[in-house]
């Protein structure tokens, strides 16, 4: 565990840069990390996926998977994979200030 | 008579049966098992059979021979269950009403839900070995071999036994040295996780090993469908593997029956809490097993540790006391990793694999994260005890909870 500045506001991540507490989370952290992970800008439609993963965590505590996304969301894979290149469950997990998402045991 | 029905008898079910009837007063419980297919699989055997280690009578036995009286098994497949009403609704027609369900239908491979993966191809350039057919079918495609590109690829987390297809792997290279022909192989292995294993001590030591094997992984590789014509896989982000020979782990699901009940997930596995397996919807609802979403790897190891202490529970928990959260997600699993050696990883919800001796601290005799011939002849004694002392639910002497003594930080 290591404290880490983000925007402006030191928050504590684990060793593959996911965040800890959930609620130390804001959108401007958001925005940083979304830079990290190699995304410039943040659509409205990257926004969607990211409010979706807040809530479903939420209510359930965990990230959510790629199929739970889809399902979920009715965004398809293709495009979330577009939006989030590469691994889009766990890149739109760091994002939204989520731990990993589990479901690779 | 109270009633409680388990639907499925594989590892779980058959397991937990028996256990009951050792335990239980079975002039107060009536205890039946549902399951449509009447014959046994030990599926840790599927994995030796293509290269002819073991063969179809090494891993079948009937049901019958471990499920006797006072227990009762109706053959057929349940088609819905109705939990506000408590009934069970079978193919036959037949309808079985319950105080207390058990849900251990398992797991099984859905390569329909891949496009392009089971058509005209299935079979002959695209193969798997989950299945007691798939992995026949593939020992007769290896035996003709002249050698190529071999992929494997597993579909989508989580799968059953996620060792299994990195074992799969470096048996098949063991394979090919064996018959003069690794040099005329290649071999690649494309998975969706980022890197070899899912905890990251185990996916380090486990990926440095295959790469002395010289086998190439492709991380983070998402199939998206299955060229069968130009044989290639093609993934969500557009990347193209080419292969001679296609070795497939298939989308893993759950009983069709569990969403038709309203009790599944995306995936038709049931949400449980994960430290009692209880249904999170119902109270007298309990999933062994696979068919839960517990984040516990899928196996039979950890199927039999969860039911020692499930079963104890269990009985204090009808007499009307609390669930204590007793199940820690307790899994071991022996890895092959050819020519005559294995290692062997022992881990829990919270805990990762790591390098260190079991059972016992500092002697072992089996070695964790670390090959050895020791664990290899492990791995195949366990048919053994298997067939003769899990399924038939005799205590086996290993720890249910797992201990940290004897694991090494690293
Ligand atoms: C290739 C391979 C290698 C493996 N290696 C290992 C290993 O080395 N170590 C290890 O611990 N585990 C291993 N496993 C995993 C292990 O076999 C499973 O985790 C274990 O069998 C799970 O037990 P289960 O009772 O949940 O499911 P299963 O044993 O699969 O039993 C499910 C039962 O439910 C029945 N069923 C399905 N649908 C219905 C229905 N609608 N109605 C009624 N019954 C139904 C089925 O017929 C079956 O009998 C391996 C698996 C595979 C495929």
């Amino acid at each position: 565990m290591v404290a880490k500045t983000i925007a402006g506001k030191t928050v504590e991540v684990n060793e593959e840069g996911f965040m800890i507490n959930p609620n130390e989370w804001t959108e401007e952290i958001a925005v940083e990390i979304a830079k990290e992970e190699g995304i410039p800008e943040l659509t409205a439609e990257h926004w969607k996926i990211i409010n979706f993963c807040r809530q479903s965590a939420g209510a359930s505590g965990k990230a959510p998977t790629l199929r739970q996304i889809t399902v979920g969301t009715g965004v398809s894979t293709k495009e979330l994979f577009a939006l989030f290149p590469k691994g889009p469950a766990k890149k739109v997990a760091r994002i939204a200030g989520l731990g990993k998402p589990e479901g690779c045991v | 008579m109270k009633k409680l029905v388990i639907l499925g008898a594989g590892t779980a079910g058959t397991i937990v049966a028996n256990r009951f009837k050792r335990v239980m007063d079975l002039d107060e419980w009536q205890i039946t098992l549902v399951d449509p297919d009447p014959i046994h699989y030990y599926q840790p055997g599927f994995l030796f059979i293509p290269f002819g280690m073991y063969t179809r009578k090494d891993v079948i036995k009937p049901k019958r021979d471990y499920i006797s009286a006072p227990l009762t098994l109706i053959q057929s497949a349940v088609e819905e269950v109705d939990p506000v009403q408590r009934l069970v609704r079978l193919a036959n027609k037949q309808s079985l009403s319950y105080d207390y369900l058990i849900i251990a239908t398992g797991t099984d491979i859905h390569p329909e839900e891949t496009p392009g993966m089971a058509e005209h191809e299935w079979g002959k350039s695209i193969h798997s070995f989950y299945t007691l057919d798939t992995s026949l079918k593939l020992n007769q495609m290896l035996h003709n071999w002249e050698g190529g590109r071999l992929v494997v690829n597993v579909v989508e987390n989580p799968i059953k036994c996620p060792v299994a297809p990195l074992e799969f792997i470096m048996l098949a290279d063991w394979h090919f040295h064996k018959h003069g022909k690794r040099d005329r192989v290649e071999i690649i292995y494309a998975t969706p996780l980022p890197g070899a294993f899912t905890k990251p001590v185990a996916s380090r030591l486990l990926g440095e090993l295959l790469e002395r094997k010289n086998i190439q992984v492709e991380a983070d590789f998402m199939i998206e469908r299955v060229e069968p014509d130009a044989k290639k896989i093609v993934s969500y982000d557009e990347r193209e593997i080419e292969y001679d020979l296609l070795v497939t782990v298939p989308l893993n699901k759950g009983a069709e029956f569990v969403a038709r009940s309203g009790l599944g997930n995306e995936l038709n596995y049931v949400p449980v809490d994960q430290y009692t397996l209880r249904s999170k919807a119902y109270d007298n609802i309990f999933v062994l097993g696979d068919a839960s979403d517990a984040p516990a790897s899928k196996a039979g190891a950890t199927a039999h540790f969860a039911i020692d202490l499930f079963t104890e529970n269990f009985l204090r928990y009808v007499e009307g006391h609390e669930l204590k959260p007793y199940f820690d997600g307790h899994a071991n699993c022996f890895i092959e990793t050819g020519f005559g050696k294995g290692l062997m990883i022992d881990f829990n919800y919270e805990q990762e694999p790591l390098p260190g001796r079991y059972p016992l601290p500092g002697i072992g005799p089996l070695t964790l994260l670390e090959e050895s011939e020791f664990n290899h002849w492990g791995k195949l004694m366990f048919r053994w005890m298997y067939w003769h002392l899990l399924l038939k639910g005799m205590e086996v002497p290993l720890p249910s909870e797992m201990s940290m003594s004897g694991k090494r930080l690293v």
